[in-house]
């Protein structure tokens, strides 16, 4: 607790004084600390925003630190255990697991950030014309946005790709946009309480049309919101594109995808252990990664939040 | 009432200081009060002024003890001689409520919205005064009787949000004097209220002073307010008392520029037709400069970079509360004190620095 | 209506005729925010609007700039009505008329710079670029006295009296008509306060805007304003020049208001709580401001009773009977009262006579036993 939160007792009435700048520490003219290091401060989300940015670096270069090409198969050696020549095992053909679960990570950060960005695309416009157009747009918009809702995030992807049929790019479409309405929702929101804004009125009154009011005030101010949003729809993505694959819906075998390692490992579950553990290991650390960052965002972000 | 010798004093603060830790890798810990004494006596109204940010209501808080573990304070607080700065909460919890309460700005978030105002009150006096629930409320609505609330026996039975803003302010001054508190804090209890309102309001404090002997530490900004309800005023400023008088002494012959400034600031009733009468434009004087930043406790004075009168003696050595030299003001027992090397004389214009004066 | 002349024919910054603005209210009832304002405030004139909270001052504010949508009645803003123009046809005039708002943090966008913030009304109405622009608001900042340094800072790097100033140059930009000011002072310190209505007044006097002063403090508005309005319960109840207001107010609620402001001057504090014969008391008013929340029935007709009468100290069985008309006195100035005789004498609402209302007294007797303890 700050001072802030002390002096938040102090006159702010219509006729209190009040304001930031009264409050001691944070005198005019002074900016606040940058945004890495009040995310330095959060121990947890730092610790989740190194490792989602390991995640992407290793997605980036996995043609260059993968030990092994990823599709070729060694029968001599399959089903290794982990060891020396081998860090994770191989899988059933004899392919090496740290490869494929590095190429595996890439596969799975494409379609996280395709389908992230997808989503936006449709649902950043949809949100703010349904949040600042109440009472034209905003019913059919929430209506369909409810609807869509109304479905499981995964079930919706299922649903969608198998209507699509089997291949990566329908499984990144079917992904995205089961994103769609949770973009919808926090754009509509932020745009529902941004409007209403005395700075809002203030462009309005300086001239400003609706194209103006909702591109160089609504948006730049909702960003941090949508921000987190994005960061944290790229692990719900790479859980989509997991459970795609290993349908069988979306990376199709040969090619290496966290997902299709899963559903080839099954058999040999008991025997072989290292095959699902693996891939598995690499979702949850990714998604979780992905998802404390956002957390973090979210608090280092938020105005209020600045106040803890 | 008149007595202000620290004999009968019921609240005396000595030298009460209260800093926070800096945020890490900021510019350091934050110095909210800095060195700060005065006394109440009961049935007297001593108003703390100044603007936001000077510590007005950490101060208050501090008093209560309610400032948070993070919080450092120093110095003395004593109730009835009795010490409550490093008190533990248990005993800090007996004080509160019973010998010494406290009015916020806001009524509707410190009253609780479920509960009925009766049961708000009685819930005071059940756990101080040990009250069954039928004598509580018959207790609770003569409290409300007293706060000049119309109707009692009906709106006891009420909640918060059935309330007006004045109405809520009034039930919580009854919930602060529900135990005869010896010592009542107010901390800008007026301000969220419209002027009609407020009016109303005031009175309340006044009268609980008069019928209850309750010694009032009311904190404002609004100096509209101090003048119609205080007997003595401390005006702080950065965390710091600067002048400390009897109201009518301070209003008519404030001695310490941060004071003449504010002052003067408040447009006056008929002062823009006076000023078009004259042919001259109304102007009302502005305090150049900005408020210091807390992080630092220099020795001068604080007031210093925005004073026309500072000269180096400010900006070199920490002036203390002392009565400036010249004549005593009308009450004799309260001395006009004033934290400042050349306090302005009777005429407005500033002293020469007297050697005895300087410490 | 009013009197205000205007010079050469030429039409007032503002004239507000019969301004409604209703709110559907919870269950069947309808808020009567502003019920049938009308006001002028002239070329080059201060005039301002004062009220309690939830008198409907601010709302009319937001009406004249459109801001918010005008149930009934017309604005004009130099003599043209904007009361029913579309959002887009109503844009281009947007340059004669500007607002500054109460909360200078809220006001101002977090993400831009002071800079953008002041050229943005000369951007969108296309009044000039590049140098020209970057000029203009140069001189912009200077005139509100901020150093030029300040213009690449945001908002949240300013303190709250120089985050007023950027919103005054804002909308002073492009040299409206009008400004509306929404309590341009009440969420800054009291010195700040000074310095901020200084400015307001220096700038108002040089380039000779009109200004509608909405706010609750009477002490900046007698400093600020020629002419003064006082609005309760969504209407106005009195008019007057300033200088003539703060003297001589005429209606009940107006004199209660005055004399209910602390003045910060004990003296003239300990002369108010005395008795009546010592000069005008303070008058106590009962009660708080009620809500303006009515059923929904009367939507569309007029209030029969006077709003006052609840709270009136000097209320008559006709005030609960009939709403009085805003009538004009000898001299131009304006109230709705029926007490106020048609030449102008005022009854005092500080001595009231011998009640005849019964019903009210409990509330009465409550609220003054505590009047009484005060005197010593």
């Amino acid at each position: 607790m700050s001072t802030d939160a002390v002096h938040s007792g102090t006159a702010r009435g219509p006729a209190g004084p009040g304001g930031p700048e009264d409050i001691p520490g944070t005198a005019p003219g002074r900016r606040r600390p940058g945004l890495l290091r009040r995310l330095r401060r959060n121990r947890l989300a730092f610790t989740g925003a190194v490792i989602a940015a390991l995640f992407v670096l290793a997605a980036l270069a996995a043609p260059l630190i993968s030990p092994y090409d990823p599709a070729r198969a060694d029968f001599g050696s399959a089903l290794a255990p982990p060891g020396w020549s081998h860090w994770l095992g191989t899988d059933d053909l004899g392919r090496d697991q740290l490869s494929r679960v590095i190429h595996g990570a890439r596969a799975s950060m494409q379609v996280g950030v395709l389908a992230v960005a997808l989503a936006f695309l449709a649902g950043v416009p949809l949100g703010l014309i349904a949040g600042y157009y109440e009472r034209f747009a905003d019913p059919l918009v929430s209506r369909i946005t409810d609807t869509l809702l109304a479905f499981p995030f995964l079930v919706l992807a299922v649903g969608l790709a198998a209507v699509l049929g089997p291949s990566l790019l329908n499984a990144t479409v079917a992904i995205g946009v089961s994103l769609v309405p949770q973009v919808i929702r926090v754009t509509r929101a932020e745009t529902l309480r941004l409007k209403h804004l005395d700075y809002v009125g203030a462009a309005v009154a300086s001239g400003g049309g609706d194209g103006v009011v909702l591109v160089r005030h609504i948006l730049p101010n909702a960003a941090s919101a949508l921000l987190v949003q994005a960061t944290v729809g790229v692990p719900t993505a790479i859980i989509g594109e997991a459970l795609l694959s290993f349908l069988g819906l979306g990376v199709q075998p040969p090619d290496p995808s966290l997902g299709v390692m899963l559903s080839s490992a099954q058999p040999y579950i008991a025997a072989a252990p290292w095959t699902a553990v693996f891939p598995g290991l690499a979702i949850v650390v990714a998604t979780l990664a992905f998802n404390l960052f956002g957390d973090g965002l979210r608090d280092v972000l938020d105005p209020r939040g600045a106040t803890r | 009432m008149n007595d202000t010798a620290g004999s009968t004093a019921v609240l005396r603060v000595r030298d009460l200081s209260v800093s926070f830790r800096g945020e890490e890798g900021g510019d350091g810990d934050v110095h909210a009060v800095d060195g700060l004494s005065f006394d109440v006596a009961p049935g007297e109204v001593l108003a703390v002024v100044g603007e936001s940010g000077c510590g007005k209501s950490v101060t208050s808080l501090a008093v209560m003890g309610l400032l948070p573990p993070t919080a450092r304070v120093g110095g003395s607080v004593a109730l009835r001689g009795r010490e409550l700065a490093g008190a533990d909460e248990k005993e800090l919890r007996s004080v509160r409520g019973r010998e010494m309460s406290m009015v916020f700005q806001e009524p509707m978030t410190s009253l609780n919205p479920v509960l009925t105002v009766g049961r708000q009150i009685g819930e005071v006096l059940r756990r101080h005064q040990g009250l069954g629930r039928r004598e509580a409320r018959q207790r609770s609505a003569e409290l409300l009787e007293t706060v000049g609330i119309p109707d009692p026996g009906r709106r006891v039975d009420e909640y918060p949000h059935q309330l007006s803003g004045g109405m809520r302010q009034r039930v919580m001054l009854a919930v602060a004097v529900a135990c005869d508190p010896a010592v009542l804090i107010a901390d800008e209890p007026t301000t969220a209220l419209d002027v009609t309102v407020q009016a109303g309001v005031l009175d309340v404090l006044g009268a609980l002073r008069e019928r209850l002997g309750t010694a009032i530490v009311l904190i404002t900004h609004d100096l509209g307010v101090v003048a119609h309800t205080a007997d003595r005023v401390l005006v702080m400023y950065a965390g710091r008392a600067v002048e400390h008088a009897p109201v009518e002494d301070l209003f008519a012959t404030p001695r310490h520029p941060y004071t003449r400034g504010l002052l003067d600031a408040v447009p006056r009733p008929g002062g823009r037709a006076a000023a078009l009468a004259e042919g001259r434009r109304p102007r009302l004087r502005e305090i150049p400069g900005l408020v210091p930043g807390l992080e630092t406790q220099p020795d001068r004075c604080t007031f210093a970079p925005r004073c026309a009168h500072a000269d180096g003696l400010c900006t070199s050595r920490r002036p203390l509360l002392q009565a400036p030299a010249g004549p005593v003001g009308e009450r004799p027992d309260a001395p006009h004190t004033a934290a400042c090397w050349h306090p302005l004389d009777v005429t407005g214009a500033p002293a020469e620095a007297t050697e005895e004066a300087a410490p | 209506m009013t009197s205000q002349p205007t010079a050469g024919g030429t039409p007032p910054a503002l004239e507000v005729r019969g301004l409604v603005r209703h709110f559907p209210g919870p269950g069947r009832s309808t808020v009567r925010a502003v019920d049938g304002v009308s006001l002028t405030v002239g070329r080059g004139e201060v005039v301002g609007l004062v009220g309690e909270s939830g008198s409907g001052k601010s709302t009319v504010g937001q009406c004249v700039v459109r801001l918010d949508e005008p149930t009934g009645g017309t604005v004009r803003i130099g003599g043209v009505d904007v009361t029913r123009l579309s959002r887009r046809r109503l844009r281009p005039l947007r340059k004669d008329f500007h607002l500054v708002y109460q909360d200078p943090s809220a006001s101002l966008d977090p993400r831009m710079s002071v800079a953008r913030i002041v050229a943005e009304p000369l951007v969108l109405h296309r009044l000039a670029r590049g140098d020209a622009l970057r000029s203009r608001v140069a001189e912009l900042l200077e005139q509100v006295g901020l150093r030029p340094e300040l213009a690449e800072r945001r908002p949240h790097e300013l303190s709250g009296g120089q985050r007023q100033r950027v919103s005054i140059a804002r909308a002073l930009a492009v040299d409206p008509l009008l400004l509306v000011a929404d309590e341009p002072t009440s969420a800054l310190d009291v010195s700040v306060q000074a310095s901020v209505l200084n400015l307001l007044a220096d700038l108002q006097r040089d380039r000779g805007f009109g200004c509608l002063f909405i706010t609750h403090d009477l002490a900046a508005v007698e400093f600020l304003a020629d002419r003064i309005a006082v609005m309760y319960l969504g209407e106005i109840v009195e008019q007057a020049p300033a200088a003539e207001l703060f003297t001589a107010p005429k209606h009940p609620y107006t004199q209660a208001l005055l004399s209910a402001v602390p003045v910060p001057d004990p003296a003239v504090q300990r002369a108010r709580g005395g008795s009546p014969a010592e000069g005008r008391g303070r008058i106590v008013l009962h009660g708080d401001l009620p809500s303006p929340v009515f059923p929904r029935t009367s939507t569309g007709q007029a209030v029969g009773y006077c709003r006052f009468h609840t709270r009136c100290p000097l209320a008559v069985e006709r005030c609960r009977t009939e709403a009085p008309e805003h009538r004009t006195l000898p001299g131009g100035r304006q109230v709705a009262c029926h007490l106020v005789e048609d030449d102008g004498t005022a009854p005092d609402a500080a001595r009231p006579r011998p009640r005849t209302l019964e019903p009210q007294a409990p509330a009465q007797s409550a609220d003054s036993t505590t009047d009484v303890d005060r005197k010593p």
